[in-house]
């Protein structure tokens, strides 16, 4: 079952004495697609990291359903994450890459190397990625290797999958296409997805809802539509105003 | 599409690193013939000559002459000792530069900077005072001599003595081959591993190891090089007791210091052909270890 994800006046101050974060709070519910949007530096990487636990907040409570995130571990928060350049293992082959998060659970819930090959395989061929499984990362094209990371992350049957500017380092061809097709999976999953971008289309174009970052606190929550017809300032309008602009926006969801 | 930019072309995986396009910085041919010509007239002259010496002083010395010497219990027995150091030193060595190379890559916490600078004190203070430290701890008059005397354990002028300072003058060999080649790699991979619900020993053995594997091997024989060769620290803290706590060096010494000029090198020579052992893996480890490094970033820049 997908798991809501509630963040609740998170802080979050790095040693540099940099605030990333001050009080940012929203809900994400189960099965969702939610899109961090907001210019770089406004913390929306951070909040995807302390939701992982790969940070520690200073202040506030992130919960899993009712659970506080922070009496748990990695490992038990369930978290499929997906890097901005995919941190995809090198010295392994695509195949041990997604096999990994499967091989490294504790001997009583691992499943059968069977069971894991048939796994393994089967999101290689969801990611329309068969008969790859042997290469290794380098020998990838940037796309393969996004697709390679999500099956990676999709792997462990993560109950939040979060992904890192997961276009961003694409060309704009690939990430047109591989946008549609993040949304198609997510549609096919259902998994709780929270994913960062700072490209305006890319989050009114997929996303159930998206999330206006600003210097470490949520502007506006809402649908595509609402956002771009009920602005509540000047700041979330002119963050979308370049894309009202450009764009036809009428196939929307509402 | 056309109107949408890549927002950092640094991030263009096609067409951004075109090695033709780099400025040439060699100088031409004349300084180049020069440089290298110079360098492998130094190279030669001041490194090769000398270990051309040592083999060449063995040949003068008849069959007989070597193979008693080389049989000499003492020999046999400074050999030994050697080997002994270098099998506790270089184990021993690696899981503390291990140690603290994850801990200084990986970790913030505060006195780190203090802790990389005294990971380098070794490189940086002389042999001869290593050796002497350890004389003051445990040194009959030392910190902890009357108690050690006491309880009747023997660390100066005996193995345990030479195995420590081999240790403290070894010890940054490992932990500067592996720092700047983890803190290239960066910790990305590991908070992967770690988001997939890998344990820290998973971790460890699965990501971080079979990365700076090169490294880490390279860093062994570094260490190992240095281990079967110090003469300063182990000198002051052996005391010279032929057979029990002379290791190699030691012995050339020795023989040198009694006229046994002949011994002398024939010893020299087999400390040298450790040494040229141990060379010969390091650049067999720098041949695999850039190739196995080398494939992946060629294959990038051509996706």
């Amino acid at each position: 079952m997908p798991v809501g994800v509630t963040v609740d006046h998170i802080q979050k101050q790095f040693a540099g004495g940099f605030r990333a974060l001050r009080g940012a709070t929203l809900e994400i519910k189960p099965g969702e697609l939610l899109a961090l949007l907001g210019p770089s530096g406004s913390g929306k990487t951070t909040l995807l990291r302390l939701i992982a636990g790969l940070e520690v907040a200073d202040d506030g409570i992130i919960r899993f359903d009712d659970v506080d995130a922070q009496s748990l571990t990695l490992r038990e928060r369930g978290i499929g994450f997906v890097f901005q350049h995919y941190a995809l293992f090198r010295h392994m082959s695509v195949f041990e890459n997604v096999a990994f998060g499967l091989r490294s659970r504790p001997r009583s819930t691992r499943p059968s190397s069977e069971a894991i090959k048939n796994r393994v395989n089967d999101l290689l061929d969801l990611m329309q990625l068969p008969d790859i499984g042997h290469r290794f990362p380098a020998q990838l094209s940037g796309g393969q290797r996004q697709r390679v990371a999500l099956a990676r992350a999709l792997a462990i049957e993560p109950r939040v999958l979060l992904l890192d500017e997961p276009f961003g380092a694409l060309d704009a061809k690939v990430r047109h296409d591989l946008r549609k097709w993040l949304r198609h999976i997510h549609d096919k999953t259902g998994y709780t997805t929270i994913f960062v971008t700072h490209d305006q289309d890319e989050a009114l174009e997929i996303a159930d809802r998206v999330a206006i970052f600003r210097t470490g606190q949520v502007e506006q929550i809402g649908t595509p539509r609402d956002l771009l017809n009920h602005p509540v300032n000047n700041f979330v309008s002119e963050f979308l105003a370049e894309t009202k602009q450009r764009s036809d926006y009428s196939t929307l969801a509402s | 599409m056309t109107e949408i930019q890549l927002k950092d072309p640094m991030r263009d995986p096609i067409g951004w690193k075109k090695e033709d396009e780099r400025p040439r910085l060699d100088g031409g041919p004349i300084v180049a013939g020069l440089l290298i010509s110079l360098t492998a007239i130094l190279i030669i002259g001041i490194i090769g000559l000398p270990l051309f010496a040592v083999f060449a002083a063995v040949l003068t010395a008849g069959a007989a002459e070597i193979s008693a010497t080389l049989t000499d219990p003492d020999t046999l027995a400074a050999l030994r000792l050697t080997l002994l150091i270098a099998a506790i030193a270089v184990p021993t060595n690696g899981l503390i530069g291990l140690a603290a190379a994850w801990a200084v890559t990986k970790y913030e916490f505060p006195g780190k900077t203090l802790l990389m600078a005294l990971i380098d004190i070794p490189f940086s203070v002389s042999p001869v005072v290593a050796g002497l430290v350890y004389v003051l701890l445990f040194g009959a008059q030392g910190l902890f001599g009357s108690w050690l005397d006491a309880h009747n354990i023997k660390i100066i002028f005996a193995v345990p003595g030479i195995a420590l300072a081999t240790l403290f003058v070894t010890f940054p060999f490992v932990a500067r081959e592996l720092i700047p080649l983890m803190q290239a790699h960066g910790k990305l991979d590991e908070e992967a591993a770690l988001t997939l619900g890998a344990s820290g020993w998973t971790v460890l053995f699965r990501i971080t190891l079979p990365k700076a594997k090169w490294g880490l091997l390279y860093g062994l024989l570094l260490c190992n090089a240095r281990a079967m060769g110090e003469f300063g620290a182990v000198s002051v803290v052996s005391g010279h007791i032929r057979g029990l706590t002379n290791t190699l060096p030691l012995h050339v010494e020795v023989l040198y210091n009694e006229y046994q000029f002949k011994a002398s090198f024939i010893v020299a020579s087999l400390l040298a052909s450790l040494a040229l052992v141990t060379l010969i893996l390091k650049s067999a480890v720098e041949y695999f270890g850039r190739d196995a490094e080398a494939t992946n970033p060629i294959i990038e820049a051509q996706n």
